[in-house]
């Protein structure tokens, strides 16, 4: 099968779907790429680095015909119109926002893959550009607020004078605000950072971040790993947390949203209480903003002299970075559905994290997939992500587990009193044997078990010589005056000895086998005993 | 200071060396240090013994002398002569022949025990009784798991019916005439004692018998183990009644080496150390799973050849298989011509590979594959995923997928190797029988698996050819 990758148009964009690198990966899975000319340009990725990896560079008509079809951006209205029916696009497509461009690919009867809605359990991570491209607008996000802030991050103490580290306060502790909280940390500001979720002060305090508790504004512990909207009373809560927080900070970085939309959280009036030339960054402003003054794509300057930056294509500032990972997201998605490795596309809506990201399939709507249940929480709530076959129930397994550990802790506890009724009754020289015998045991215990698995059979074999041991006892019946125990003793000792013979030099044999790998590959240890 | 006394000390230094010695073999480079430390501790002992000995001879001394050289000699003559002409994959034959002499040895000490100190306690009486008892066992034992595994009988279980109350069945007769024997004992009729002790003796014969012919030759690994613990405790029940710590020590050593051993092995297979003794696999009705099937793919020397030079990183995961095709020479220089070529080559070997544990280290070691690079099963699971080729040679139930995907499967729940995981695995069988199990394995229908069929050692070889 071809797999098409355009020259993406949206105005701006300089992200592409595949690198050289990624290319080679698609090719290894047996399928031939074909690369719109130019579509790595503003990457810094030329045609030819594409032809070396063993693309095909093709018209735009080309491209879009391919039966694999896979772009950073949704596909413009014209470009819908060049998919032929039956192939699969594989993209970014918002179905929760645009339930009309879902539609559109059902009509022409293409099976639509959205990348950015991949269930959040940890297997499907690898494939999640959500996560990919965040981290990278995290960073991003720092970069400019940075770039606009007329002072340094870090503190400083100098002859002309001290200077305190800017503050940075962070709304949203999800992938793209860890970044920014990381980036921010790490260019030695004084990070606060705010999140709904109770499970991510613990992350954002990982961080060295100071995390920034709201009364009466947390919600539950989140059972699928993203943030859900808030009560009246939480809002009221955590708007004025927003509002003490923003007032004292230098920066603002807000990454809220809620399934996709962005509820506002700086309002217009906290704005106008920040210190003029302080900066805040929307990263949610292509979903309509968290800010009141955010104009999406757009720097503005509040009347108050605070600078809203409303960038929306913060990962596609780095578009080397990003085009990669977005790449490797491709990549592991082509390979979770090529599993023969064959080049052709399977699509098995039994797996949770196919089906979650099918959004249409031979002019079938198959949004909105059905619930998965999974937490990134540490704790009690979380049940695990793929549940393990098991054909007995769980419940059981553990009442059978736990008769069975207390029907050996009654026998232990019978044998014990045998044991010790046996040593009672005993006289008293036996009990000193007793005693030998059972710390020897004991020590044969540990030692044994410091065996490593490899020496298992020379172990045999040295045990075997020692227990030949049994010689003792049958060297000293040898001189007994009676024929017939001096007969018995004698053939138990020869056997004994020939044990004890045979045990130690096949141990010894065996050893000397034994040797260690030398760069040169000459042996460390020569064998000498054959 | 008596004779007694310093040969009482040596004894002490003897068992500390022992100890020293097995915790020596801990690590290959110390084990040679161990197995040196044995020797010495053995040496110790015996002159010891043999000065005790002399100077507690009711004969003559030059006799007693006579005869113990006499019994040294043939010994140190037929051990040595039995060992240097063993090969590698007859040692769990030679280990189980070695434990039958404990066993045998031990069952002749009682007796001598016994005929010496007549009118002794009951204590000692017990001892001996059961001194004979395990020894007999493990003697019987030893001598079935010997003849299976050099397939001079049938490897397969016995299958008797009723087989379970037939153990029961003697262990309970072995109670009651030591009941009987100690009843007749303290009596004073000896010559009743002693018909008593002899039909012990031959209860626990005919239980060690049939006990291990009960056995597949598949739970080997267990069975000579177990073998190996019990003529530990044999030799400790013959140190009860002789009244000697240094054989107590020894004996508890081993006993509890050999009972380790067998808890790993059935960790290893994930089956209780019981049902393994006393049941062999497919024996339940109805676990036999032969719904798998399907079609598999056959490649051949050359495409492996080509497949091997190509890849970066290769695993090499041995079986019994290969033990009994010999092959591990050729798979030894196949994996030195590889890494000369600058490939990763590692082997991943299961616990419970082969006959005997680490039966699969010991082959490679002798054919000089570097310890290093032969991994168990927990350090190298992890890297299946990130390998070229696996090349399965002769094992089949160890690489068995169905351990983990299917929860009806016999072997369901067993820690295998994850080959499957790899990009490309290449499995070398002689037919598409199946495993000791006798489960299908789904690894040999999936669509990355290609078999090569023949016989291993042949097969191995022409790659080497094609390289």
């Amino acid at each position: 099968m071809q797999i098409g990758i355009p020259l993406e148009s949206r105005q701006g964009e300089r992200l592409v779907a595949a690198t050289p690198a990624t290319v080679r990966q698609l090719t290894a899975l047996g399928y031939d790429v074909v690369v719109e000319a130019g579509a790595g340009e503003r990457a810094n990725l030329p045609n030819k680095a594409y032809v070396e990896a063993g693309a095909r560079i093709g018209e735009r008509a080309d491209v879009w015909a391919c039966d694999v079809v896979t772009s950073v951006n949704a596909p413009s209205p014209a470009e819908l119109d060049l998919l032929t029916p039956g192939s699969t696009l594989i993209s970014q497509l918002a179905p929760a926002a645009r339930p009309e461009l879902v539609d559109a690919l059902a009509e022409r009867r293409v099976t639509a893959l959205a990348l950015d809605a991949v269930p959040r359990i940890s297997r499907a991570q690898a494939l999640d550009v959500l996560s990919a491209q965040s981290n990278v607008a995290g960073y991003r996000a720092v970069i400019e607020a940075a770039d606009e802030f007329g002072g340094m991050f870090t503190g400083q103490v100098t002859a002309a004078g001290t200077t305190p580290p800017a503050t940075v306060f962070v709304i949203g502790a999800g992938v793209a605000g860890l970044a920014a909280i990381g980036t921010a940390s790490s260019l030695g500001a004084k990070v606060r950072a705010f999140d709904v979720r109770p499970e991510a002060a613990e992350q954002i305090e990982s961080l060295g971040a100071t995390a920034v508790r709201a009364e009466g504004a947390s919600q539950e512990v989140s059972a699928d790993g993203y943030a859900s909207a808030l009560t009246g009373d939480q809002e009221a809560a955590t708007r004025r947390t927003y509002a003490a927080e923003s007032a004292g900070a230098d920066v603002v970085i807000t990454t809220a949203l809620v399934r996709g939309t962005a509820p506002t959280t700086i309002t217009a009036e906290m704005v106008a209480a920040m210190r003029p030339g302080s900066v805040i960054v929307d990263l949610a402003a292509a979903g309509g903003g968290n800010c009141e003054l955010t104009v999406p794509g757009e720097r503005v300057v509040s009347d108050g002299g605070v600078i809203v930056l409303g960038y929306t294509d913060l990962p596609g500032r780095m578009p080397q970075h990003t085009s990669q990972l977005f790449g490797t997201n491709v990549v592991n998605l082509v390979t979770l559905l090529t599993p023969a490795r064959d080049g052709s596309l399977v699509i098995d809506l039994d797996d949770v994290v196919v089906r979650g990201m099918t959004l249409t399939r031979d002019g079938e709507v198959l949004w909105p997939p059905p619930p998965v249940q999974v937490s990134a929480a540490p704790a009690p709530t979380a049940p695990p992500p793929e549940p393990a076959p098991s054909s007995t129930d769980p419940a059981a397994e553990a009442a059978a587990r736990r008769s069975r550990s207390r029907r050996n802790g009654v026998l232990t506890v019978l044998a014990a009193l045998l044991a010790g009724l046996a040593v009672a009754v005993s006289p008293p020289d036996a009990v000193g044997h007793f005693t030998v015998f059972a710390l020897a045991v004991v020590v044969g215990y540990y030692v044994i078990s410091a065996v490593t698995h490899a020496l298992h059979t020379p172990l045999m074999a040295q045990t075997n010589a020692i227990s030949g041991i049994i010689l003792v006892g049958a060297l000293l019946q040898i001189g007994v005056d009676d024929w017939l125990v001096t007969s018995l003793a004698v053939v138990a000792a020869t056997l004994a000895s020939i044990n004890v013979f045979g045990g130690f030099l096949v141990a010894n044999r065996m050893i000397r086998m034994f040797r260690k790998g030398s760069p040169s590959g000459a042996p460390v240890t020569s064998e000498v005993a054959r | 200071m008596t004779v007694l006394s310093v040969v009482q000390a040596t004894y002490v230094v003897s068992g500390v060396l022992f100890i020293g010695s097995l915790a020596g073999l801990s690590k290959q480079e110390s084990a040679r240090r161990g197995n040196v430390l044995g020797m010495l501790g053995m040496a110790l002992a015996l002159v010891a013994t043999v000065a005790l000995a002399l100077e507690q001879s009711e004969r003559p001394w030059p006799v007693t002398a006579g005869l113990i050289l006499l019994v040294l000699v043939v010994g140190a003559t037929v051990g040595t002569w039995r060992v240097r002409k063993i090969e590698m994959t007859q040692m769990p034959e030679l280990i189980a022949l070695l434990h039958s002499f404990v066993g045998l040895a031990a069952v002749l000490v009682g007796f001598g025990s016994y005929l010496t100190e007549q009118h002794a306690g009951t204590v000692h009486l017990v001892e001996v009784f059961l001194g004979i008892l395990i020894g007999a066992v493990t003697f019987t034992g030893s001598i079935v798991a010997n003849l299976k595994l050099a397939a001079r009988i049938r490897s397969a279980p016995l299958n008797l019916p009723g087989r379970n109350a037939i153990n029961l069945g003697l262990v309970v007769a072995s109670a009651g005439l030591l009941a009987w024997f100690l009843a007749a004992a303290s009596a004073g009729s000896d010559a009743v004692a002693l018909t008593a002790l002899v039909l012990a003796a031959v209860v626990a014969l005919a239980l060690g018998w049939h006990l291990v012919a009960s056995i597949g030759g598949g739970d080997m690994p267990v069975v000579v183990s177990m073998l190996n613990s019990y003529s530990g405790w044999a030799a400790a029940a013959a140190g009860f009644m002789l009244g000697n710590d240094l054989l107590i020590i020894t004996g508890a050593l081993v006993g509890s080496s050999g009972a380790i051993l067998s808890y790993i092995m059935c960790r290893a297979m994930n089956r209780s150390f019981v049902s393994v003794i006393l049941g062999g696999f497919g024996t339940e009705p109805g676990t036999v799973a032969a719904g798998v099937s399907g079609e598999h793919r056959e490649t051949f020397a050359a495409d492996v050849a080509e497949q091997l030079t190509s890849a970066r990183s290769v695993i090499i995961v041995p079986g019994y298989g290969m033990a009994v095709a010999k092959a591990q020479h050729p798979v030894a220089d196949l994996t030195e011509k590889l890494r000369a070529r600058g490939v990763d080559v590692r082997f991943g070997v299961h616990p419970v590979a082969g006959r005997l544990p680490g039966h699969m280290n010991v082959l490679l070691a002798e054919a000089k594959v570097p310890y290093d690079v032969v991994l168990g099963m927990d350090e190298i699971n992890g890297d299946f995923g990130s390998t070229d080729v696996v090349l399965v040679i002769g094992a089949n139930d160890t690489v068995n997928p169905a351990a983990q995907e299917d929860p009806g499967s016999p072997i369901a729940g067993m820690p295998v190797l994850e080959v499957w995981r790899a990009r490309d695995v290449v499995v070398f069988k002689r037919s598409m029988a199946t495993g000791y199990a006798g489960v299908q394995n789904p690894l040999f229908f999936r669509e990355n698996t290609a078999m090569v069929f023949g016989d291993a050692k042949e097969q191995v070889e022409r790659i080497i050819q094609s390289l």
